[in-house]
């Protein structure tokens, strides 16, 4: 749910990165402040537990300029992956403008992948919204593991397991390393604007 | 969904907001939605917050509680209010979709605030309800 503001010509609009436990989405959220920093000036929110793992949400505030007239200001999330929080999940998508789905292509995470998947499409059906109409871009993480020897799942197949129907953009990207991590937001931001000014006309 | 507040509405809220709570010796006020997209923020000027991340948290914070309400067989918690030494937060719903959030200091009580609070979200039901039919 973007908020336009039309007395300071503000538009805030919020993207959630989602995805299964320990797949990486706090990791793109960690490179993106670590690239952008000087454009970043507050600090990154985590909510987390002892182990590291997002307990609750982690936020940045990011602030792309001016489009149109506009000042656009994106939000990001990123949900608790592990499955005992759907409780929270459900909570931070809440007025979702626009999602990035982190998948694990380690071979072992395949059947996470799709649980966490499907885990998204009965949450957004909680606020009535489609997984297919939803802005929406995938991302299959962890690629450099394969240098350590790793097995991994082949793009393909990942393709056929998550992409199949909603054939939205995809990108193989490492998280830690940065690859195409950029690239992932700044489809996904090009796209939620362009579906909020569809919206407003 | 997307909504939009023009600079009338948006004048008409700050209006409210400066008159019944800044001018009464309220620190910070702002008025997010569930989301956690901000509409408007005023404050004394004394301090700057850091109010992206608040309004985030905030968001975070009420869902979370409205969440535990529910599951004990409660409908709402009708006060939600965080006491410190020297600064207090204070969270009031208005309609299901926007929340409004004051940080005072000690020398307003806490029933004080409650009152002025009540009586600014009644104005601001006003404005914002017909959003929510749109």
């Amino acid at each position: 749910m973007a908020f336009v503001n039309l007395k300071n010509k503000e538009i805030q609009v919020k993207i959630v990165y989602y995805g299964p436990g320990r797949g990486g989405k706090t990791s793109n959220l960690e490179y993106i402040y670590r690239k952008f920093a000087k454009r970043i000036n507050t600090e990154m929110v985590t909510v987390k537990t002892h182990g590291d793992r997002t307990l609750f949400f982690d936020f940045l505030p990011f602030d792309i300029g001016i489009v149109n007239g506009y000042d656009v200001k994106i939000q990001l999330y990123t949900v608790p992956g592990q499955v005992k929080y759907n409780a929270t999940r459900r909570l931070v998508l809440r007025g979702v403008d626009g999602i990035v789905f982190v998948a694990d292509s380690m071979a072992v995470r395949r059947e996470k992948n799709i649980l966490a998947l499907k885990n998204l499409q009965e949450n957004l059906a909680v606020y009535k919204k489609s997984i297919f109409k939803i802005p929406f871009v995938m991302q299959y993480n962890k690629m450099d593991l394969k240098e350590q020897g790793i097995p991994l799942l082949p793009v393909e197949t990942l393709e056929r397991d998550l992409n199949s129907q909603l054939k939205t953009p995809s990108f193989p990207a490492s998280a830690v390393l940065g690859s195409n991590v950029v690239a992932t937001l700044k489809r996904i931001i090009s796209m939620t604007v362009a579906s909020i000014k569809k919206d407003l006309i | 969904m997307s909504y939009t507040l023009g600079q009338k509405q948006l004048d008409s809220i700050e209006d409210i907001l400066q008159q019944d709570l800044i001018d009464n010796g309220v620190r910070c006020v702002f008025l997010i939605d569930m989301a956690g997209n901000i509409i408007a923020n005023l404050d004394n000027g004394e301090k700057q917050h850091d109010i992206y991340s608040l309004a985030a948290l905030a968001a975070g914070n009420f869902g979370a509680v409205s969440a535990m309400a529910k599951i004990i067989g409660e409908n709402e918690f009708s006060l939600l209010f965080h006491k410190g030494k020297k600064e207090n937060i204070h969270f009031n719903k208005i309609t299901t979709e926007f929340l409004l959030i004051t940080i005072f200091g000690n020398d307003i009580s806490l029933g004080f605030l409650r009152l002025k609070v009540s009586e600014s979200v009644e104005l601001l039901k006003v404005i914002l309800e017909p959003l929510l039919s749109v």
